[in-house]
């Protein structure tokens, strides 16, 4: 089974570039030029040095004891907490400035929902100096002060989208026609595995680096690379996308993909795209989509606001459709109570995307030699307004 | 029977003028009537809009008419009833415009079927790819008698205008800006270089020229290089605005035209 993208941009029957032509000749500048720029020496060299020596890669692969002892299984976290901004999400922002840098940009703009993407983009503009503009839905400007107050100390602009429900979905359509409107001069950084092709399988390889280093880890730790699970958060994908890629043609190794369910799959208020989408098209790609009957893509909804987004990367439609990833999702509650679990037990206040990952051990169904390895996507510092908003600790 | 808009352009080669709005916008009711009294106005050929809740290559007037469209309960059923309506009471080539999704959950070969069948002459479906197109729909089209018009754009390769000139049906929609849709006051030196450009290519489609046409110097400097222009924007802010629209959409098909 093949869970790479094809060559014409497909994962199966999810994928492809479904773009007005105005984006055509910059998403096929990108296509053209993506595969061969990422394996230039020069490409290659910076990008090693900057995760090694910014972000602080590799991150550890940290044995969780008291997490162990509590689940009867051998429990790892993947530290991307503990990178440069408090995310995995510079891992690819690394990757597309220097793409950007190579296609000979000027100009970056990107969207972001939390501000971890916005953040991670904005650090990287500073860094190399180039002037940044971010989308973020009105509404999670108020949501997240801290974040956009970072960006803005960063030196970047954060302009509030207006349109739609001022979230996540519409900073993304912002920022598109931000771009339609300046097509030759700005790279869009954007921040999951989401978007037309090329962008979901290059942010998959930017990302990939962190199954890499599970791998190398894991026969270091245990002898053997290879775990029983890998468990991650699926707001648009990219966190996942990277701790599973090299496990994907490894068919032993489970992997397990944790959406937000909101208040409950069917309360009305949730994000679990797998559980209540539908095959559509938006944002450049044809993936699952919550959206009514008529078309309409439906507002999604979760406590966090990194996960609170309509639709999955198209490569998660494919895994999910060949049955390669098992998805599951956790509410609201089972997440915080999980983010404080993690806390409690191990001094790890993880962001709340990340809890939901951590709320899979309750219903998996584990033996004293599982060795699972959950992705700790990032920090907490972001979602402490959300955890003293809750209360219940 | 001979495709409307294929008859249009044999017939008139020059100042043509094309309207888009949206359906059920700014009330429910208002797709056929407006469409009435745009033809009354002297307009050669209209555009309806289906509203989608992301339309990604809009500016905000159109953003807002989808918005307040869907909001009054419009749906792609709703629409084709209407233009089925619309249809017995005008002669000229109906074209549907929308962003694929809508359509998609549809089911694309029952709305082409439905289309045809209620006296549509082409569709544009701004995010459906060329090669898509080609590897599903274009036979179901074809056979249907509806014409296909893609977008290009100032930053179209040459190649590729002549590729999508090859593949379009009907006319070609030449967008006049790297842009998204909205009323602009007048065409750069830049902009009127890529219309001349256009125009020395020969192309085997006329090019209609939208995005950004407000006035009689829009429309006229488009039709001094297309085949005519495309108005939407400013139209869809006179519907915004207008208490009467039989004498509104007169005096704005005027202000443009002379
Ligand atoms: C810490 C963290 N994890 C996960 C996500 C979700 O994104 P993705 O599914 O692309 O990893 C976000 C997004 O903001 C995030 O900040």
């Amino acid at each position: 089974m093949n869970y790479n993208v094809d060559e014409s941009g497909y994962y199966g029957q999810f994928g492809g570039a479904y773009i007005p032509e105005m984006l055509y000749p910059n998403i096929e500048e990108l296509r053209e030029n993506y595969l061969s720029i990422m394996a230039e020496p020069s490409f290659q060299a910076e990008f090693n040095d900057l995760l090694k020596n910014y972000v602080g890669r590799p991150t550890p692969l940290y044995f969780a004891k008291r997490l162990s002892e509590r689940y009867y299984a051998t429990i790892y976290l993947k530290r991307e907490d503990l990178c440069h901004t408090g995310a995995h999400k510079i891992n690819n922002t690394i990757g597309q400035i220097l793409m950007a840098k190579k296609l000979g940009k000027e100009k970056i703009i990107a969207e972001t929902g939390a501000g971890q993407h916005g953040v991670a983009t904005a650090t990287v503009c500073a860094l190399m100096g180039m002037e940044c503009i971010v989308y973020m839905g009105k509404l999670d400007m108020e949501r997240q002060r801290p974040n956009v107050e970072r960006m803005r100390i960063l030196g970047t602009k954060v302009v509030p989208a207006l349109s739609g429900n001022m979230t996540l979905k519409d900073a993304t359509n912002e920022a598109m026609r931000h771009w339609i409107n300046h097509p030759t001069d700005t790279h869009y950084i954007i921040g999951s595995v989401v978007g037309p092709h090329p962008y979901p399988d290059m942010v998959a390889r930017f990302q990939s680096v962190i199954s890499e280093e599970i791998k190398k880890q894991l026969q270091n730790e245990i002898g053997n690379p290879y775990p029983d699970y890998v468990v991650a958060c699926v707001g648009g994908g990219s966190n996942a996308a990277g701790a599973f890629y090299h496990f994907l043609s490894d068919e032993h190794v489970n992997l397990i993909g944790v959406e937000a369910a909101g208040k409950g799959v069917d309360s009305g208020e949730s994000a679990a795209t797998t559980a209540l989408g539908k095959a559509g098209v938006l944002h450049g790609s044809k993936t699952l989509l919550m959206q009514t009957a008529d078309g309409q893509v439906i507002e999604p909804y979760s406590i966090s606001a990194g996960l609170d987004y309509p639709g999955i990367g198209p490569m998660h439609a494919h895994l999910f459709e060949t049955g390669r990833v098992q998805f599951i999702n956790v509410t609201d509650d089972e997440a915080m109570n999980a983010g404080i679990e993690l806390s409690r037990t191990e001094g790890i206040i993880p962001a709340i995307e990340s809890a939901h990952a951590m709320a899979a051990l309750k219903v998996m169904e584990l033996t004293k030699d599982d060795v699972v390895v959950i992705n700790l996507s990032g920090r907490g510092d972001k979602d402490l307004e959300s955890y003293i908003r809750w209360g219940k600790y | 029977m001979e495709n409307r808009i294929t008859k249009l352009f044999a017939r008139k080669k020059k100042n043509i003028l094309s309207v888009f709005y949206t359906a059920g916008f700014p009330t429910l009711q208002d797709t056929v009537s407006i469409g009435i009294h745009l033809e009354a106005a002297g307009v050669d050929m209209i555009e309806i809009g289906i509203p989608f809740s992301d339309p990604i290559a809009d500016g905000p007037t159109i953003q807002e008419s989808n918005k307040i469209a869907l909001n009054q309960g419009m749906n792609v059923e709703l629409l084709l009833n209407q233009v089925a309506e619309l249809r017995a009471k005008l002669k000229m080539p109906i074209v549907l415009m929308g962003y694929l999704n809508p359509v998609m959950q549809y089911g694309v070969e029952k709305f082409c079927t439905k289309a045809s069948a209620a006296g549509v002459d082409g569709l544009i479906l701004p995010d459906l790819p060329i090669d898509e197109y080609v590897k599903h729909y274009k036979e179901l089209m074809e056979s249907l008698n509806l014409s296909i018009s893609f977008l290009i754009s100032p930053t179209t390769p040459d190649a590729r205008i002549k590729k999508i000139d090859a593949l379009s049906s009907g006319f070609i929609y030449a967008v006049s800006s790297s842009s998204t849709t909205g009323a602009k006051k007048e065409f750069s030196k830049e902009q009127q270089d890529y219309f001349r450009k256009l125009q020395s290519f020969k192309l085997t489609h006329p090019f209609l020229i939208g995005f950004g046409i407000s006035n009689h110097k829009t429309y006229s400097q488009a039709c001094e290089y297309g085949a005519g222009a495309i108005v939407g924007s400013s139209f869809i802010t006179c519907l915004k605005e207008s208490k009467n629209q039989q004498e509104d959409i007169h005096q704005f098909v005027q202000s443009l035209i002379s």
